[in-house]
């Protein structure tokens, strides 16, 4: 499936393969994937456990090498370039929220929010920092550190520090996995606003429907290939 | 780097919880260090004391020595030196005690001029040393005055002399070492050295002058330029120079080996060091994944875990400097007795700075082995954790491994000044880290493959954590295993030099010795011997002679010819040689037959030698030798070359005459013979001094007991300095298995969650740590053994042999401690909560 991409594509995908060699055998986990998203849009990749999923958002965020094929973030072609130049472009233009957090456990809530902007060398970075933490309903717990919060607090700890470097696309992996419906509702509502007021773009993995229906657009994987894509899917459902 | 400031700042934050835990870390450093600054410390202090104080101890700018008279030449040389002097005759004779009747065994020094120019002799009464140029007064050392509760005013006969005791004597110049344990010195002047009728053939005679020169006067040119006139003659010239070096040499046995155990201790460290840096960085990945995840660079997340290692190492290294600068005071402590002056212990800021110097370098070397690492992780770990293994191999690592290695060996050639034992040793170090390397990778190897199926869960459990992801078999057997190694290594060292030292107190060594016994006197002496139930151990004619000329050419022609590098002193010795027609025991024929007596008057007469006699005049078998027996000329053959050992207490003689030659020139007897107990000593001391003054009797038991005490002492410092070593092996141990618990906690709080028991997780780790344990210690020790015995053969030059049973000992406390530690970890897990532990330990 050809794709040609649009002047304001933020994430191109282009004949995407990724093989993980163990001993003797080989597995392909994803197969000719290709898509362009645009700026703004809010996407959802959605599939089964094992399609692949993970995968693909590591490969487009520049976690990990696809054994094929490009991808271009923010109008640069990842691939070939090094791991300092592929964290330089995650400073500055991308954000990350995990499934399991990935709080810094050394660091207070505040702390682990002000290093993105902290690595760019950025000033007024507390009060920028705090803010979103107050915003994200844990203005009071700025000082403690990741073992003194619950889950859903955590979340919403990554999820500010994702905010804070005001990143032009985030990429979410089930950020609402581990967390009870009120507080998932808390988190989506986060997102979906900075997706409105900023203008990011969100590329949310999940498995919950309710939140897939809420993004413009779903990315439907099977066995290492998209299966479905398009708002078309979208409109048919609404 | 870009903003140093955010990582110092992120470094400082990010070490908050774990400053306890790195501090472990570096600690092991600590008394590395401690142990470097303390020996460098007093090192220095003593080289600087040695130079203050050696004009002092010396007296004089030059001595010039000889066992006998001044030659004429060597005289008109001297003449041309301006300033003072002073001269003196030393010989041993016994001495009689009539007030107690008692006879000591003493070492006479006859001074002439105003000996000492620098220092002073120190009496009491105080300043009364001028007396004896007064009359007939003698200075008597102040210890044996004390041990025979003699008074000044007491008399004492030296030879056919009285002498009036005109003080205590509480110094003596020139080396006194061990003989002042049994021959105690007393002063006189020389003027009254006829009278006591000492001087005779075949006594034990030490000829002495002392210079006083103008300051600055070029001494040291003067002696070189004369060098080989001095050597010709035998002439011994020491200078203020000669003798700082003489009192730095004596110090540089003790040196080497107090160096090594501070090299040891701070290998020790370093590898503690690496260890923990090592484990510690892996309890980062998920933190560094982050970092690395939000866009920082692999060069800024290095840098955060570097600054908090340098500072803690700097930190480290610091409080091991200033526990050093505070241990060094002890050491002069427990050397008072062995030093010849007191050695002034102050902070020695060149030792300091070194230490921290050579500290700083070596740890963060190390820390940076398993630092570098750091550069690489993946932020891909946020999404999943990936295995240690697909992980590629940096460069870097290789890099610093030289540099480390490069430190090492210009630490040990400083250390030992030969850049060939540098090598050797940290080639034996970078051997022995493989060998440990391929061991670690062997069991895991091993394990895996033959882990036996059908064993219990929890044997199989523990067995498998050797090789599963995440463990610490390579880690732990590498530390454990080194640091092992270099303990027994130093124990197995530790007992060869106490042993080497204590095998020179036999208890059924001959204990007295009876010298200048006349002929005439032999039975008498050999009758009292007998009468006090003493054996006759050994009793032998001496006939003191001269050696003429060798090769067909006289001693003269000899040292005229200056293409030869002859060496005199064999010539220039009054020789004291035996006669008899067989081997001694202790003695080994290395070539040639012992010869038998001329069988008539007109053969030729064979003699045996020595082997370093014969070397040092060039010659060998069928050479001819000239003598001069007090008068008699006398042309001898070498028929056979003799070795002897030095390492029994018997007289030795370097040129022996056979039988039926000898038999009436001038002569006198030694006899050897052992006492069982002071008592008798006493009572034969005294009934030999009584019937004959002229025989010199002995006492080798006071020899041995002063050189046992200071082989208690030197032992005492090698076991002092050695507990540092031990005690920084143990922190590196302790340290590297605290760590580990980091390690294995996860997985124990989640077999717990599962519902495994309290004793099935502890058998588990058991049997993890016990085979950790057991392992590492074997490699370790078989590398002590095998590293033990290079040392002891090629660098000390000792009989190798090795006690097992401490060995056994360090195997089984490693073992013992592996496991204990590791079951100490484990008990925190499994005593609290899951919860809390995971919230704690994982979060
Ligand atoms: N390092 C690896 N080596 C081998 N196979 C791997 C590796 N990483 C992932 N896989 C495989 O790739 C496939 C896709 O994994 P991925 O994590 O992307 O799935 P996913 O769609 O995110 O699943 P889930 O919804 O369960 O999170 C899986 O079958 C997984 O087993
Ligand atoms: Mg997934």
């Amino acid at each position: 499936m050809e794709y040609e991409a649009a002047k304001d594509d933020i994430l191109q995908v282009e004949n995407l393969s990724k093989t993980y060699r163990s001993g003797s055998n080989d597995l392909t986990v994803l197969q000719n994937v290709s898509f362009a998203i645009n700026a703004g849009e809010s996407v959802s990749i959605v599939g089964p456990s094992g399609s692949g999923k993970t995968t693909l958002l590591g490969l487009c965020a520049g976690l990990d090498k696809p054994t094929e094929g490009r991808v271009k973030l923010c109008g640069k072609h990842i691939v070939n370039l090094t791991e300092d130049q592929r964290a330089a472009i995650r400073n500055e233009s991308v954000g990350f929220i995990f499934q399991n957090f990935q709080l810094i456990p050394t660091l207070t809530a505040l702390e682990n929010v002000m290093i993105p902007l902290e690595l760019q060398g950025a000033s007024g970075v507390k009060k920028i920092s705090s803010d979103l933490l107050e915003r994200v309903g844990l203005g009071e717990r700025l000082d403690h550190y990741p073992s003194q919060l619950s889950g859903g607090e955590q979340q919403r700890v990554s999820l500010a520090r994702a905010f804070c470097n005001a990143p032009k696309i985030l990429f979410a992996d089930e950020p609402t996995g581990n967390l009870d419906e009120d507080t998932s509702h808390g988190v989506e509502s986060l997102l979906f606003d900075l997706n409105k007021e900023k203008g990011t773009t969100l590329i949310i993995v999940t498995h919950d429907l309710e939140l897939a229906q809420k993004t413009n657009r779903i990315i439907k994987l099977r066995g290492g290939h998209v299966v479905e894509d398009n708002s078309t899917v979208k409109a048919e459902i609404q | 780097m870009s903003n140093l400031g955010f990582l110092a700042r992120t470094a400082l934050k990010d070490s908050r919880k774990n400053r306890g835990k790195l501090f472990m870390f570096m600690s092991s450093i600590i008394l590395g260090i401690a142990a470097l600054v303390a020996i460098n410390s007093f090192n220095y202090n003593l080289v600087e004391d040695i130079d203050e104080q050696a004009l002092s101890l010396m007296g004089a700018d030059l001595v010039v020595n000889s066992n006998r008279k001044i030659p004429e030449n060597i005289l008109d040389t001297l003449a041309t030196l301006p300033g003072e002097t002073a001269s003196e005759i030393e010989l041993f004779s016994m001495a009689y005690l009539p007030r107690i009747d008692e006879t000591q065994f003493m070492r006479i020094k006859a001074l002439e001029g105003d000996f000492p120019f620098y220092g002073k002799l120190k009496t009491e009464p105080a300043d009364a040393h001028d007396i004896i140029k007064n009359g007939r007064y003698a200075l008597v050392d102040e210890g044996m005055m004390l041990q025979y509760n003699l008074v000044v005013g007491d008399e004492i006969r030296l030879g056919n002399a009285f002498f009036e005791i005109g003080a205590r004597l509480k110094n003596t110049f020139g080396a006194a070492g061990i003989t002042s344990a049994f021959a105690p010195a007393v002063y006189i002047s020389k003027e009254h050295i006829p009278v006591t009728d000492l001087v005779q053939p075949g006594s034990l005679l030490d000829y002495s002058l002392f210079y006083k020169l103008p300051k600055d006067y070029p001494i040291d040119q003067w002696k070189a330029d004369r060098r080989k006139t001095f050597r010709n003659e035998n002439v011994r010239v020491e200078t203020l120079e000669d003798q700082k070096e003489d009192l730095e040499e004596a110090f540089s046995g003790l040196n080497y080996f107090l160096n090594l155990v501070a090299l040891v201790s701070l290998l020790l460290g370093c590898i503690g060091v690496a260890s923990s840096v090592f484990i510690y960085v892996k309890t980062k990945i998920p933190s560094i994944a982050v970092f690395r995840c939000l866009g920082m660079k692999g060069t800024q997340a290095f840098m955060i875990y570097f600054l908090q290692i340098v500072v803690l190492g700097l930190i480290g290294v610091v409080i091991g400097a200033t526990l050093g600068s505070a241990i060094q005071v002890l050491i002069p402590m427990i050397l008072t007795d062995l030093l010849p002056f007191e050695v002034q212990m102050g902070i020695s800021w060149k030792a300091i700075f070194e230490g921290v110097f050579i500290g700083l370098i070596i740890t963060i070397l190390f820390a940076l082995l398993p630092l570098v690492s750091i550069r690489n992780i993946s932020p891909l770990r946020t999404l999943r954790a990936s295995d240690d293994g697909e992980q590629k191999r940096d460069s870097l690592v290789y890099v610093i491994g030289v540099l480390i290695l490069l430190s090492i060996f210009f630490f040990l050639w400083r250390l030992t000044a030969e850049p060939m034992t540098g090598l050797a040793f940290t080639g034996g170090l970078a051997i022995a880290f493989l060998l440990l390397f391929l061991v670690a990778r062997f069991i895991m190897w091993a394990v895996k493959k033959f882990l036996p199926k059908q064993w219990n869960f929890v044997f199989r459990q523990g067995l498998s954590n050797l090789f599963r992801p995440n463990n610490q078999t390579q880690t732990l057997l590498v530390s454990i295993g080194l640091g092992t190694a270099v303990l027994t290594t130093l124990f197995i060292i530790q007992g060869l030099i106490l042993e080497n030292v204590s095998g020179m107190d036999a208890g059924n060594q001959p204990n007295i010795v009876l010298y200048g016994i006349e002929s005439k006197q032999n039975d008498e002496v050999i009758k009292i011997t007998k009468e006090h139930d003493m054996p006759i151990l050994q009793n032998v004619p001496i006939v003191t002679m001269k050696v003429e000329g060798w090769k067909g050419k006289s001693k003269k022609e000899w040292q005229a010819d200056t293409t030869q590098n002859t060496r005199f002193w064999a010539a220039n010795r009054e020789a004291r040689v035996s006669y008899r027609d067989t081997l001694d025991k202790g003695e080994l024929l290395i070539r040639g037959v012992m010869p038998g007596p001329p069988s008539t008057s007109n053969d030729s007469i064979l003699i045996s030698v020595d082997e370093g006699w014969a070397r040092g005049l060039q010659v060998d078998i069928g050479d001819e030798i000239v003598w001069n027996v007090q008068g008699t000329r006398m042309k001898t053959y070498i028929a056979a070359i003799r070795k002897i050992e030095f390492k029994s207490m018997q007289t030795r003689f370097f040129v022996v005459f056979p039988t039926g030659v000898l038999e009436e020139a001038p002569q006198f007897q030694v006899m050897v013979t052992k006492s069982p107990d002071n008592e008798t000593t006493a009572k034969f001391r005294s009934a030999i001094g009584r019937t004959f003054s002229n025989v010199s009797v002995i006492d080798l038991q006071s020899i041995l007991v002063a050189l046992n005490d200071i082989l208690d002492k030197v032992s005492y410092i090698i076991k002092f300095m050695a507990a540092f070593s031990i005690l920084t092996g143990l922190i590196v141990l302790i340290s590297s298995l605290l760590l580990s618990k980091f390690q294995r906690i996860k997985e124990a709080v989640l077999l717990r969650t599962i519902g495994a028991s309290r004793s099935q997780i502890l058998k588990i780790n058991a049997t993890e740590y016990a085979l950790l344990g057991s392992l590492s210690a074997a490699t370790g020790i078989l590398l002590a053994l095998i590293g033990g015995y290079l040392l002891a053969k090629f660098q000390l030059e000792l009989d190798f042999n090795i006690q097992w049973i401490p060995i056994f000992f360090v195997f089984l406390f490693v073992v013992a401690l592996t496991v204990i530690i590791g079951m100490l970890n484990t008990r925190e897990v499994v005593s609290k909560s899951p919860l809390e532990v995971l919230r704690k330990e994982v979060g």
